[in-house]
Parts: structure tokens; C-alpha cells; sequence
């Protein structure tokens, strides 16, 4: 405690009474307002750690007498976003893929909800807005392996591909370079055979002896004059969509390793509802049939 | 020696003291005397018409028709919608209210460059409020000598029932002026009937709250200090000003040598102000008008009031202090007159600004359509080769019926020869949709045209919605591969 208080000559203020040296400290005290905030900013903080989760402890937090929790808070979002589609969602449930489609709002609500679960789940491997991408197949396009009708899709996406679902898409090409079926001469004519069924045939009589090759070993799937056979998820060889390329190096590598992929089966992780509406997304990205 | 030192001590000090002043001027309350005249009288008027107006307003009714609000200006923020009489206001075309507030600063100018800082001397909202709580001050407390008094004295019961009267009675205008605020946002009727049983939501009390309390800090104890301290417009009016416009003007050429006068004295060799001081007595921001043009000067011209009573009373003639223009000040202290002169270089400019933008708005509100039609095309895949070689692009079209009846319109695509367009979830030939009424509707679109056509990587083309008279295009591009042929 000072014991004297004295005023400055020179200022006209009030000294705080120490002494250091000969210097005296003038004082000038903090302005009320901001000593007031200080103490109501305590307070706050005091009341704030009493309510709030504050304070960490050895296994886990103080919980606050409110019970506050940013996860609850979120999930309680979550419960009530579901609940608020839920009405659509019923209705979705309900109604056939076709009738889905005829009816503007549950189409809109399907476009839109589609849009997020695609990106959330298929833009992955499929590329946003199915625009796909090598080993990958473009779903705004008109070309299909396993059929474009809403049915084929809401088949494909529920139970996937190549998978271990009972259920699933099933086929194998054979790895005709590989196992030895086809002599690296065979494999060239019938590569010539399938450009030349594009118009891009560079040997016309490798072609033409391709032609035999493909009657023996790949009409079996791919059909007469390589239409493509989507019971089987054989590919159409003639309408200058590839999956694995296009090029002669890229059909001599497919039929002499030959290339598969697989995808999920999605009734496993998503509700069949939302399978729907991805269905009828994925029709309307441009090439649903 | 000592007394040298105590010297250079004492001229340090007083030094130092005059350094260290406050940084602030401390405020020096203002007690406007009560004043009777013309300009006390406009002052009156217009505050009332302003109060009219801003309480009755929303009460006025305006048909729509069924299912539309009928209240005649109303924001509805849950419905997105701003009414003014029969103009309905999307929240897109939000522009209509800027251009509304470049118009109100046009006018404003304008005025201003005629007849000086009339807004703030008898419309601007802190004037009209500041006005009505000084007259409820002076009702209660009675005029300027009685308020000095009274807040010179210690605080009895006497003065605390007055002073507690006084503010009972602004925090109830203050809380009725909030209040009325939030009658612009819904339909007043209701609003009001949910405000009393307690049925509105805490939005509305908030911001009754906030009004409140911001009427009662402002035009109760903020008044002149809004003005001088917080008002950008007083910092930069002087440039619309020139000597041309109308200002409140002491003429000193006449008032001036200044000095008491006794009845019967000679008005021989001496100005007519008798230094009476009633001027400053009755300015409600405290100021004397006798030190010529300041910025805190409001413009109201109660001193002009005040004086002339003055001048009445001493048997002068009136205008010691008047509206008038600098040159004609100048003109008159040399005997002569200034011609007024409203047409100038700077009022020509902002009139024909004013026409101009007016110009423009109605333009735009007679142009205005109610079918809007916005196109956002596909950004991956920006496009796909179809099996047939066509080219496909997907776009999601957004049409907006602002109209209260629903609208049936044809797709149709300009500038693209061959293209065929689909849209998803109706046939392909049925290029017909229909948008419901006072909604906007989305739809997915898919346009496929032969490579041929394309000009580029980007051919523009149009989209076009027509039917039952309303038509609305808009341009977007179709996208195609770069080169023409090869596959990838």
C-alpha cells in the first residue's frame, strides 16, 4: 500500500506512491468501461464453464449443466433433414420407377437428391455427372453394357457388378493372347475385324480373315457383326464408344489380356429408396433409354 | 534563480495542461427554448405529416386478389416478396430499391442545392424524433429557464416523478416507433394482434427491442451529437451547396455593430442585433447562427423565428435572419440585390440526373417481364458423342412464372440446324411444360445435334420459351469435341 499519495507538479495528477530510484509512477488508471467489461468477461467465463462443456479432465470433459453437444446438435440436423424428406422419401418408396419419372415433383426431388448421392457415391469411379472416364463407362451417353432402361440401371446399381452378391452382373471375356486360344496373328486380324466394323480397318485382308476369327471365338457374346449383347454386359463394338480405348493397340491389349472391372452392390449401403432415385438420376444424366 | 526556476516550473505546467486536454469536448446539454413562428409551424406540420405517414402506412389496403397479401407496402421476407401498391418485387430485382435510393440521394441533392439542409431541419427521422421528445420534455419539465433549474437541483422526489414521467413516456413512443417497424414486414393487422398476445416470434420483439432502444438512446439523449458527430451527410453537404442556395443566414451587414438596446435609445451608428441571444436560446443543436455558416447548423430556422418576434418587439424590421443566399447577402451588404437564381449549372445536373434515373427505372419497370428463364448447362461432361455420332449437351433450365396464373410454354432451339431437344420425363416429341403459378420451375434438358452442325468446341444457341403470348429467350452455348472424327 502507498502511504502518501501526492500529486505531480508538472501534470496535476495523482502519483501511485512508489518510488523507484527517484521516478515516480503517475496514475493513470484503466478507464472504467474497459475494467467493467474485464469483470463482466469473467463472470461470462465462470457462468460459461459451469453450462458449457469446458473443462478437460482424465477420461473425458465436464459436461455442462445445459447437456450441450456440437455431435447432438448435428445429429438432431440430421434426424430432422430426414425427417423433412421423409414424406418424399415415402412416396418414392411407393411408386414404380416409371411413375417417378411421370410426376415432376418426385422427379425434381429425385434429379436433386440423385445429384448428391451420385457425387457422394459414383462420381468416384464414374466422374461427376457421369461423364466417366477409361475402364469406367460414361452414363450421359446412350451406349450401355448392362442395358439403359430404367429397370437395367436400377438392376445394375442395386446389386453392382462382378461382385459377391447373388445378384449381381456376371460375365468373364476369356484372355485369349493369355491362355492361347489365338495366335498373335489371330489377334491382329480380329483386331482389323472390329475396326473395320467402325470404318478404320488399316488392312483390309486382315480384316476380312478377322472376320472368321470373330465368328469363332467372339459372336458367342458380342453377336453377329458385334452388336453387343447387354444380358451379357458384352460390349457394342460398332458405334465408336470404348471402354478401354478405341485404338488398335488398345483392342489388341483387350482381347489379349482381356480386362475386367467390378462395382458394389449398392442395395448393401444404401436404402432402396435412395437406390431409386439414383436410378432415375443416372437415366436422366442423358442416354436412359 | 529560485524564482526563475519556479517561473519555468509554472510555464511547464500550464504547458503540459494545455497538451493534455481531453480528447473529447465535453458535451454541453442543449435546453431549446419553446418558439412560436412560420418555420416553427412547417416544423410542426411536417412532423406530423412524417408520423402520419410512418404509423398509418401500413394499414393501407390494397387488393390483389385472392391469396396475395392486401397490405399496400409490405416486405415479406418469408414469402420473398416486396409490395408497393401494385408493383410486386422479387427478391432478384432488388435493384428496383437501389435504384429507389439513387433517386431519394439525387433528390436530395437537389434540395439541398436549392434550399440548403432542409431534410435535416424538418424530415430526416433524428430531426422529427428529436423534435416530438423535446416537446414532450418541455411538457413535462417545462421550457429551457425551468429545465436549467430544474437539473441544477439536488434530486428530490419532485424531480425524480418528473424526470421518470419524461422517460416513461419516450421509452412508450420509442417502444410505438419500434413497434410500428415490424408492421412493415407482415400483415400489420395480425402483426399487431400477435405483438399484444404474445404469439410473434422472438425476431419481432427483437427487433421492437432494438428500435426501441436505439429511438430512445438517439432522438432522447444522443439529439444533436447524431448530427455533429455521427452524420456523414452534414460532413459532406457543403459541396452541394453554393452561394446561390438558401441557406439560414445571419446578415451581419445589418446586425452588426451588435449591442443592448434600450427603448427610446438611437438606432444611429449600431447594427439592429440587440444581442438578445434568443437565437441560441432556441437552436436545438446549440449553436449561435451569428458566427455564420457552421456544420452543425441543422437548417431548421427556428432562430429565424426567434428573431424576428425580437425584432417585432423593438419595432426593426423582420430578416434579421433569414433563409437567403450568400451573394444575395454579399450583394445586399453593398446596398444592392442578388437576382435568385434556381436554374445553375449544379441544380440543372442533378434535376437531369433525377429525370434520368427516373427515366431509367420506369423504363425498366414497363420493359419488365414476369416469365424469367435462365439456362445452366452441364458442366461434366460438358458433352457426349452418342452411338449415332450426334452430339448431346444436358442443361437444367430454371423458369420463373412471376404471374398468378400458371404458364404453358414451348421449348424451341435457335441457331442450331438438326438439333433435337428432349426433355427428361416427357416424350420425346413433347417439348411442352408448365409452370405453376407464382413458382419457379426447374427442368432437366438434353439437345443433340449432328457433328456437322457444330461451328466449334462452342456454337452459341438460343433457347427459346414461348406461348400464350409471353416469350423469353436466352443464349447459351452447345459444346462438341475439338477435332472433328477420331475416337478416343
Amino acid at each position: 500500500m502507498p502511504t502518501k499519495i501526492e500529486k505531480d507538479a508538472v501534470s496535476g495528477r495523482e502519483t501511485t506512491g512508489h518510488e523507484w530510484d527517484g521516478i515516480k509512477e503517475l496514475n493513470n488508471p484503466l478507464p472504467k468501461w474497459w475494467v467493467y467489461i474485464f469483470y463482466a468477461s469473467i463472470l461470462f467465463a465462470a457462468i460459461y464453464t459451469v453450462l458449457y462443456p469446458a473443462w478437460p479432465g482424465l477420461t473425458g470433459y465436464t459436461k455442462g449443466l445445459l447437456g450441450f453437444s456440437q455431435r447432438e446438435q448435428t445429429m438432431e440436423r440430421v434426424r430432422q433433414g430426414t425427417e423433412l424428406r421423409a414424406p418424399m422419401m415415402a412416396r418414392i418408396q411407393a411408386a414404380s420407377l416409371e411413375e417417378i419419372r411421370a410426376d415432376p415433383d418426385l422427379l425434381n426431388f429425385s434429379l436433386n437428391g440423385g445429384r448428391t448421392i451420385f457425387a457422394d457415391n459414383c462420381a468416384t469411379c464414374h466422374g461427376s455427372g457421369g461423364s466417366g472416364r477409361p475402364a469406367f463407362p460414361v452414363l450421359a451417353d446412350d451406349d450401355w453394357l448392362w442395358g439403359g432402361r430404367l429397370t437395367d440401371i436400377h438392376q445394375t446399381i442395386s446389386f453392382g457388378v462382378r461382385n459377391a452378391n447373388d445378384n449381381s452382373r456376371q460375365s468373364l471375356m476369356p484372355r485369349f493372347g493369355v491362355d492361347g486360344m489365338l495366335t498373335p496373328a489371330q489377334i491382329n486380324e480380329v483386331a482389323e475385324y472390329v475396326l473395320a466394323l467402325n470404318g478404320r480397318a488399316s488392312d483390309k485382308a486382315a480384316a476380312g480373315r478377322g472376320e472368321k476369327v470373330f465368328a469363332e471365338n467372339c459372336v458367342a457374346c458380342h453377336l453377329e457383326g458385334g452388336k453387343g449383347n447387354q444380358e451379357l454386359g458384352a460390349k457394342n463394338l460398332t458405334n465408336g464408344i470404348w471402354l478401354y480405348g478405341g485404338d488398335k493397340a488398345s483392342i489388341v491389349r483387350m482381347v489379349w489380356y482381356s480386362r475386367t472391372n467390378s462395382m458394389p452392390a449398392w442395395v448393401d449401403r444404401l436404402d432402396p429408396a435412395t437406390v431409386k432415385m439414383l436410378a432415375v438420376y443416372v437415366h436422366a444424366l442423358g442416354g436412359g433409354q | 534563480m529560485p524564482d526563475d526556476l519556479a517561473a519555468h516550473d509554472e510555464a511547464l505546467s500550464t504547458r503540459v495542461q494545455k497538451q493534455s486536454q481531453p480528447l473529447f469536448a465535453a458535451r454541453i446539454k442543449v435546453y431549446p427554448r419553446r418558439v412560436r413562428g412560420l418555420y416553427r409551424n412547417i416544423k410542426w406540420a411536417l412532423l406530423a405529416l412524417c408520423l402520419a405517414v410512418y404509423y398509418f402506412v401500413p394499414f393501407l389496403r390494397w387488393d390483389r386478389g385472392p391469396g396475395v397479401p392486401d397490405q399496400a407496402v409490405l416486405i415479406d421476407l418469408q414469402g420473398q416478396r416486396a409490395y408497393f401498391l401494385w408493383i410486386e418485387i422479387w427478391p432478384q430485382e432488388v435493384y428496383y430499391l437501389t435504384g429507389l435510393l439513387i433517386l431519394a440521394a439525387f433528390a436530395l441533392f437537389l434540395a439541398t442545392a436549392l434550399l440548403g439542409r432542409v431534410w435535416c431541419g424538418y424530415a430526416c427521422p433524428q430531426t422529427v424524433w428529436t423534435d416530438l421528445f423535446m416537446a414532450v420534455e418541455r411538457l413535462i419539465e417545462g421550457d429551457r429557464n425551468a429545465r436549467m433549474k430544474l437539473d441544477r437541483q439536488p434530486m428530490t422526489v419532485a424531480k425524480a416523478t418528473r424526470k421518470s414521467a419524461k422517460h416513461a413516456i419516450w421509452l412508450v413512443i420509442a417502444a410505438v416507433t419500434g413497434g410500428a417497424w415490424v408492421l412493415y414486414f407482415g400483415n400489420a393487422p395480425d402483426v399487431l394482434r400477435n405483438v399484444f398476445t404474445g404469439g410473434s416470434d422472438a425476431a419481432t420483439y427483437f427487433f421492437i427491442g432494438l428500435f426501441t432502444f436505439t429511438t430512445y438512446m438517439l432522438a432522447g439523449w444522443a439529439r444533436e451529437q447524431v448530427c455533429t458527430y455521427m452524420c456523414p451527410w452534414p460532413r459532406f453537404q457543403a459541396a452541394m451547396l453554393d452561394e446561390h442556395s438558401l441557406v439560414v443566414t445571419y446578415r451581419a451587414w445589418r446586425g452588426e455593430k451588435r449591442g443592448k438596446h434600450k427603448k427610446g435609445d438611437s438606432w444611429e451608428g449600431r447594427g439592429d442585433c440587440v444581442d438578445c441571444s434568443a437565437c441560441v436560446a432556441v437552436c436545438p443543436t446549440g449553436i449561435d447562427i451569428r458566427d455564420g455558416q457552421q456544420l452543425e447548423c441543422i437548417g431548421c430556422g427556428l432562430c429565424i423565428d426567434a428573431c424576428n418576434e425580437v425584432m417585432e418587439k423593438v419595432e426593426r424590421p423582420r430578416g434579421l435572419i433569414a433563409f437567403d443566399t450568400h451573394a444575395n447577402m454579399a450583394a445586399a451588404a453593398k446596398g444592392g440585390s442578388a437576382r435568385v437564381r434556381p436554374i445553375r449549372a449544379r441544380t440543372v445536373i442533378y434535376a437531369s440526373l433525377l429525370v434520368l434515373v427516373g427515366g431509367i427505372m420506369t423504363a425498366a419497370m414497363l420493359t419488365r417481364t414476369t416469365l424469367d428463364f435462365h439456362v445452366l448447362p452441364d458442366r461434366a461432361p460438358l458433352f457426349v458423342t452418342l452411338s449415332g455420332g450426334m452430339v448431346q449437351n444436358g442443361y437444367t433450365i430454371k423458369v420463373q412464372n412471376r404471374e398468378r396464373s400458371p404458364a404453358t410454354l414451348t421449348l424451341s432451339i435457335d441457331g442450331l440446324a438438326g438439333a433435337q431437344a428432349e426433355i427428361v420425363g416427357h416424350k420425346r416429341s413433347d417439348l411442352t411444360i408448365e409452370v405453376g403459378p407464382d413458382t419457379t420451375a426447374s427442368f432437366r434438358v438434353l439437345v443433340r445435334a449432328p457433328r456437322a452442325a457444330l461451328k466449334d468446341e462452342r456454337t452459341p444457341i438460343g433457347m427459346r420459351l414461348s406461348g400464350a403470348g409471353r416469350e423469353a429467350e436466352t443464349d447459351t452455348n452447345f459444346r462438341g469435341p475439338a477435332t472433328a472424327g477420331g475416337a478416343r
